[in-house]
Formats: C-alpha cells, sequence, structure tokens
C-alpha cells in the first residue's frame, strides 16, 4: 500500500525542486539556448536559399551566354552568307560589264575595218581607174606605133581586166 | 568538466559526513530488500559489510504542534533510538515512517508533518542542480560561441536531443504559434524525467534511487500538466467538454451523461500519466532486483546453486539494465508527448 500512497513531504519536495528548476532554466539557460539554435537554423536555410539563388543565377547567366553565343553565331553566319553574295554578285556584275565593253570594242573594231575596208576599196579604185588610164594612156600611145601591136594589147588588156575583174 | 568537478565535490560532502555502524540483519528476505531499495527512506543505505550497515545520514525536517525541528537521521541510530520525541517506525502500520512518542515512549495519534530530505528527496535536489549546472553551463557555450561557430562536443551530445524535443514532440502537437511558450517547460520535463530515470538505473550513490518509480513524484508532474493543460484550455476546449459537438442532445440533457465523461477524461488523462511513469521505472527496479536476489536465494540453499545462477542472473540483468536504459529515453518522451498532445488539444481551435 506505501508503494502507491504519495509521501506529502516528497510530493512538496518535488513540487518545490520543480518549479524551481524549471524557473531557473527559464531564466538562465533555455531562451539563450533555444534562441541560438533557431538563429542558426535561419542562418543556415537562408545559406542554402542563396546558394539555391546563385545557382539559379549562374543557370540563368549560362543560358544567357549561351544565347548570345548563338546569336553572335547567327550573325556571323549571316555576314558571311551576305558577303558571299556580294562576292558572286560583284564578280557577275565585273563580268557582264567586261562583256559588255569587249562587245563594244569588238563592235568599234568591226566599224573601224569596215569603214578603213571601204575607204581602201574606193583608193583601189581610183587607183585602178588610174591604172587604166595609165595602160589606156599607154596604148594610145603604142597604137600610134603599131597597129597590129595596138589592136594586140587591147585584146591583152581586156583579157586582163576581165580575168582579174579589177 | 564542471559536472565532474561538481560530482567529486558532492563525493567529497559526503565522505566527510559521519558512516554509521549498526547491528546485523536477519535471513534473507527478496520481498522486503526489494520494497525497502523501492521505497523512499530516512538515510541512504550504501552497503552492509560484515555486520555493519553503511549509509549516509540525511537531514530530518519535521514539522509537529506548529514547531519545525531539523535534525541529521543519524540520530535514530536506523530506528534504534529516539531523538526529540520522535521516532523512526521499522515495523507496524508506521513502518519506515516517523511518528512523534510521548515521555513514557507511547506512540501519539497525531502524526509529525514529515518534509524530511529523503533519499528520493535528496536525489531530486541532486538531479535537480545538475540539470541546472548542465544547461547553465551549455547556454553559456551558446551565447560565447554564437550561431556561426560549429558546436563543440558537449554541445552536440544534448542539442540533438533538445531538437529531438523542440521538432519531434512539441512542434508535432502543439500549434506552432505556441510552441515557443511551452517549449522551455517541455524540455524541463523531458530532461528531468530523463535524468532521474538515468540515474535511478546507476546501482550506487547518487544513483539508485527510483526517484520517477515514486508515486509522490509522479503525482507531481501530472499534475502540472494538469494545472498548465487546464489553465492553457481556450473557450472551444472547455465548450467541447460541457457541450460536445456532434453528439445527439439526448446524451447532454437532461442528463449530462456526455460532459460527465469528458470531465472523468479529462481527469483520467493525468492520472494515466501518473501510473505510467511511475509503474514502468518501478517495474525496472523490481525486475532487476529480484534477478539478482535470485542469487541470493538459491545461495542460500547451497552454494553451488548461488554461484550457479549468478552467471544467468547476470546476464538477464545486463539485458533488463539496457532494456531499462530505452525505457527510460521512451518513458521521457511519452510523459512530454502525452503532456504535448493534452496542451495541444486545449489550445486547438475550432475545426
Amino acid at each position: 500500500m506505501e508503494l502507491i500512497s504519495p509521501n506529502i513531504g516528497l510530493v512538496f519536495w518535488t513540487t518545490l525542486t520543480f518549479l524551481v528548476l524549471f524557473l531557473l532554466l527559464k531564466k538562465f539557460a533555455w531562451p539563450v539556448i533555444l534562441s541560438t539554435l533557431k538563429e542558426r537554423e535561419t542562418a543556415i536555410a537562408n545559406a542554402l536559399s542563396a546558394a539555391e539563388k546563385a545557382r539559379e543565377e549562374m543557370k540563368q547567366l549560362h543560358a544567357d551566354n549561351e544565347k548570345l553565343l548563338r546569336e553572335a553565331r547567327m550573325q556571323c553566319d549571316e555576314i558571311l552568307r551576305r558577303g558571299n553574295e556580294m562576292r558572286k554578285e560583284a564578280i557577275g556584275k565585273a563580268q557582264n560589264e567586261a562583256q559588255k565593253e569587249y562587245d563594244r570594242l569588238l563592235e568599234n573594231a568591226r566599224l573601224a575595218i569596215e569603214t578603213e575596208k571601204k575607204a581602201a576599196i574606193v583608193e583601189l579604185q581610183n587607183e585602178v581607174a588610174k591604172l587604166s588610164i595609165d595602160i589606156a594612156e599607154k596604148i594610145l600611145r603604142e597604137e600610134m606605133k603599131n597597129k597590129q601591136q595596138y589592136d594586140k594589147l587591147i585584146e591583152k588588156s581586156i583579157q586582163d581586166i576581165t580575168n582579174n575583174k579589177l | 568538466m564542471f559536472t565532474r568537478k561538481t560530482l567529486s565535490i558532492l563525493m567529497l560532502m559526503f565522505v566527510a559526513f559521519p558512516l554509521n555502524a549498526s547491528e546485523p540483519e536477519s535471513d534473507f528476505n527478496p520481498g522486503e530488500m526489494i520494497l525497502n531499495h523501492i521505497l523512499d527512506s530516512h538515510e541512504w543505505h550504501i552497503a552492509t559489510v560484515g555486520k555493519t550497515h553503511i549509509s549516509i545520514p540525511l537531514p530530518i525536517l519535521l514539522i509537529h504542534d506548529g514547531k519545525f525541528h531539523a535534525f541529521m537521521s543519524s540520530k535514530f541510530h536506523h530506528g534504534h533510538s529516539d531523538y526529540r520525541g520522535f521516532r523512526l517506525m521499522l515495523e507496524g502500520d508506521y513502518k519506515g515512517k516517523i511518528v512523534a512518542v510521548n515521555s513514557q515512549g507511547n506512540i501519539l495519534p497525531k502524526l509529525p508533518i514529515d518534509l524530511s530530505i529523503t533519499k528520493n528527496a535528496f536525489s531530486l535536489l541532486f538531479v535537480a542542480s545538475l540539470l541546472f549546472f548542465i544547461f547553465v553551463n551549455i547556454s553559456k557555450i551558446y551565447k560565447r560561441r554564437g550561431s556561426g561557430l560549429p558546436p563543440t562536443k558537449f554541445q552536440n551530445l544534448i542539442e540533438p536531443i533538445i531538437l529531438f524535443v523542440r521538432d519531434d514532440i512539441v512542434k508535432v502537437a502543439i500549434p506552432i504559434k505556441y510552441v515557443d511558450r511551452y517549449l522551455p517547460y517541455l524540455l524541463t520535463l523531458f530532461f528531468f524525467i530523463l535524468f532521474c530515470n538515468l540515474l535511478g538505473l546507476v546501482p550506487f550513490f547518487p544513483g539508485g534511487a527510483s526517484v520517477t518509480g515514486n508515486v509522490a513524484v509522479t503525482l507531481v508532474l501530472a499534475m502540472f500538466t494538469f494545472v498548465i493543460t487546464t489553465v492553457s484550455g481556450n473557450r472551444t476546449y472547455f465548450r467541447e467538454i460541457i457541450n460536445t459537438s456532434g453528439a445527439p442532445w439526448w446524451m447532454k440533457f437532461p442528463i449530462p451523461l456526455l460532459p460527465a465523461i469528458e470531465v472523468i477524461g479529462v481527469l483520467t488523462k493525468p492520472v494515466v500519466l501518473m501510473i505510467r511513469l511511475f509503474a514502468n521505472i518501478m517495474a525496472g527496479h523490481i525486475i532487476i532486483l529480484g534477478l539478482i536476489s535470485m542469487i541470493f536465494i538459491l545461495g542460500n540453499m547451497s552454494a553451488i546453486a548461488g554461484y550457479g545462477v549468478s552467471a544467468l542472473s547476470v546476464g538477464f540483468t545486463l539485458f533488463i539494465s539496457l532494456l531499462e536504459l530505452i525505457v527510460a529515453f521512451v518513458q521521457a518522451f511519452v510523459f512530454t508527448l502525452l503532456t504535448s498532445f493534452y496542451i495541444g488539444m486545449a489550445k486547438a481551435e475550432h475545426h
């Protein structure tokens, strides 16, 4: 029976001891311990979230870099492509112009040759005419000397002219 | 460290006390031996060497007829002599209690109020001072090192337990905005029960007293829980007791059946807390003492049987002691958890 009948003295001392212990610890121990623990937890949580943020930023930065690089590459490609085009165009144009110049020069040359040819023909005609006149003159002078010879000469001259056409 | 220092100072203090010798004991009686160990006593029996009892005397504080008496228990000479009209009873209804006697040596019907520092009371004070020194010291370390530096070994020893109580007991049971208010009490409660339990497992001085295995101690702790729960109760808590929602009206009127059940429930909670802790710790002590007694029971029959069973007994005692180590933690945990839940229920908002 004594096992389960609380002793008044012990009840008194337990109450007193426990209450005093609680008040002392509440005043001197728990606030510092608990607040430090909380502080540390907040610090760790903050550090973790900061690290997470930094990682996120790094990722963002990386993505930005990637994007910039891609854009740069695209621009580079574009510039190269345009350069190529321009080169082709320039070459084409130059070729065209050269052809035109060549054609023009050729035409000019042809015209000049034609003109020269015509002049030469005229000159030749004149020369032939002059030669004819000279021959005619010679014949006429021979005729005075020999009638037969004269005839033969005319004949030969005519033959020559006919053979030569000119 | 300070604990070692404190311990050695305390040890020295008691070594300085006079050690008392007394008369031999009769045949071995296991039931009596176990009860003597479990129950509270006015002196701290350490060992019996041959026919000499070695025990530490404890202060006797009595209030009788409006007068206060204080002296050491050694004055009773283990109950063999009266002192200042008081007698420590060894037999009968008042066994282990202090009674007042008149000049003829007859027991007076009126018992003195006994506020002695008994074995358990002394253990309580010891645990309380130990806890105070440990935690004040730890808080100093915390203050010095702040939250930036990594915890020291000493901090690492206690910190997980504090965090366990905070995160896995209190935060689970109590609404988050009240956690900070109740945490200091619940931490004190947890460590107090834990240290009392653990100290009870140490078989020699200053351990060995089954403080939490004493119904007076658990009664006080349970009363604290009851008072805190009742004082913390919000309107919902009391309304649910008087007028339980969701129950049919005839359960509450005209015979208040459900309110009566609710009130019984409220009163049962601390009683259950009290009995669970006390019974668990006491049972552990009884089992260990019983196993040890087996050696002497059989040893009284024959020496060979005594030696033979001793190996078995020691093995079992070791096993039960390890089990008690778990029980020490589990009971501290359960008491704190249930107290937290009761406070949590008292603080719960209407759902």
